[in-house]
């Protein structure tokens, strides 16, 4: 149990994946103009992290790494060569699914969320945690630990950059630097502050 | 050789219609692979072999892919490409590849591939739709230099391993600057390019949502 805690905290604060790791840095700089969007996809991200990190480590365990296979008859056979391919697969068609699904049953949520789906199939930060996931050799359970603390960590950045940048419309900031320019020196501080939680071990 | 829209279409993405300090493209890997100059110069490589190839091949089956599922089509080809690239540099550069760890699987998702797929590689012919992908990636890795370079002669005082300024504690005098080897850095750096981008390219500058009022000396408050 103290590992799955110590794993959470981790992959919340020390290996922040918007901050640390600079994944899904493209929505992050484009959707985070409103706290109330980035609620939206903060939520969106959780959902398909807690999802997609421990099916790719099913798919990883029993069909992919070497000598995976010996249940079918041939230990012999490694695939993980396929690893990039089926990680994508299984991520657009979990996010294809979780839209239908939340379509079919859960409009509200489908209508909160729906806009967003669409565009975290292309998000580095669902592929990088899967892939994180199969480099540290994760098991099953601390798998999905590790989505739900990857995708918390995400929505956590995210939601506060918002936060900022609300704030940030009211200051007079040089021509240059207006836009793009200033969200990214502001970035560049809230990723030191979030160096403070570095060394961290529970 | 290239006639006067081609050289457009492979310069404009360098300066004007930079993927990275305008169409905010692609930034994950340019942040992450930059701490040393040699890991960015292969990440640049790997990237502008996979963005044209991916070009070529989506530009050449354009006909005939419906537009329903062209982008899990598109996604295939590109996870192919990628694969190769991966298989090839764990086989002739291991101790790089280590280094840059997930991030050559991740251009997958880099939206610079998939962004030119979509818009320029679908309506556009083959050797276009090629010189488009180097063009881009040539601007990627325009960036991606100017940032390793910071990165590795500020914070350890070489460039691809080579010494060129002698730090304190080999008896130089350089106080190697540690923070250009961590994330930060590479946040402040590439935010800085943007404003020089911008003072120099002033269409490129955003207008403020809210503005504040400008008063002049001869204006009655």
């Amino acid at each position: 149990m103290e590992a799955y805690v110590s794993l959470f905290v981790k992959a919340v604060f020390v290996e922040n994946l918007a901050l640390a790791f600079f994944l899904g840095m493209c929505t992050f700089l484009a959707i985070s103009k409103k706290i109330e969007t980035a609620i939206g996809l903060g939520a969106a991200v959780i959902v398909v992290q807690v999802i997609t990190v421990p099916a790719n480590n099913l798919i990883f365990t029993y069909l992919l790494a070497d000598g995976a296979l010996a249940w079918a008859g041939l230990p012999n056979v490694n695939l993980s060569f396929l690893g990039l391919i089926s990680y994508i697969g299984v991520i657009a068609a979990m996010v294809q699914i979780l839209e239908m699904t939340l379509d079919r049953y859960f409009p509200a949520l489908y209508n909160a969320l729906g806009i967003f789906l669409p565009l975290i199939t292309v998000n580095c930060a669902i592929l990088g945690a899967s892939l994180f996931m199969v480099e540290r050799d994760y098991d099953f359970g601390e798998s999905v630990v590790y989505g739900i603390g990857s995708g918390f960590g995400w929505a956590l950045a995210i939601v506060l950059l918002a936060g900022i940048r609300e704030k940030l419309k009211y200051s007079d900031v040089p021509d240059g630097l207006q836009g793009l320019g200033i969200t990214f020196i502001t970035a560049g501080l809230m990723s030191l502050g979030f160096m403070a939680f570095s060394g961290i071990q529970l | 050789m290239l006639d006067r829209e081609q050289r457009k279409v492979i310069l404009d993405p360098l300066v004007d219609n930079n993927p990275i300090t305008l169409q905010i493209l692609g930034i994950c890997s340019a942040l992450a692979v930059t701490t040393t100059l040699a890991a960015s110069l292969i990440m640049c490589l790997a990237l502008t072999g996979v963005v044209a190839a991916s070009n070529v091949s989506i530009s050449m089956i354009r006909h005939h892919v419906p537009s329903s599922i062209r982008i899990i089509v598109q996604m295939t080809i590109i996870a192919s490409l990628v694969i190769v690239v991966d298989q090839l540099l764990k086989a002739y550069a291991f101790d790089i590849a280590k280094r840059l760890s997930v991030f050559v699987g991740l251009i997958i998702t880099n939206c610079i591939v998939l962004g030119r797929a979509e818009a320029f590689a679908m309506k556009n012919p083959p050797w276009m739709s090629f010189l488009d992908g180097i063009g881009n990636g040539l601007g990627y890795s325009l960036v991606l230099i100017v940032v390793g370079t910071c990165r590795e002669l500020l914070g350890s005082g070489t460039l691809l391993g080579y010494e060129i300024l002698k730090p304190v504690t080999e008896g130089g005098w350089y106080y190697t600057n540690g923070m250009m080897l961590l994330p930060p850095s590479a946040f402040f750096i590439i935010g800085l390019l943007i404003w020089g981008v911008r003072a120099w390219k002033s269409e490129q500058v955003e207008k403020p949502e809210y503005q504040i009022h400008q008063v002049h000396r001869t204006e009655v408050i």
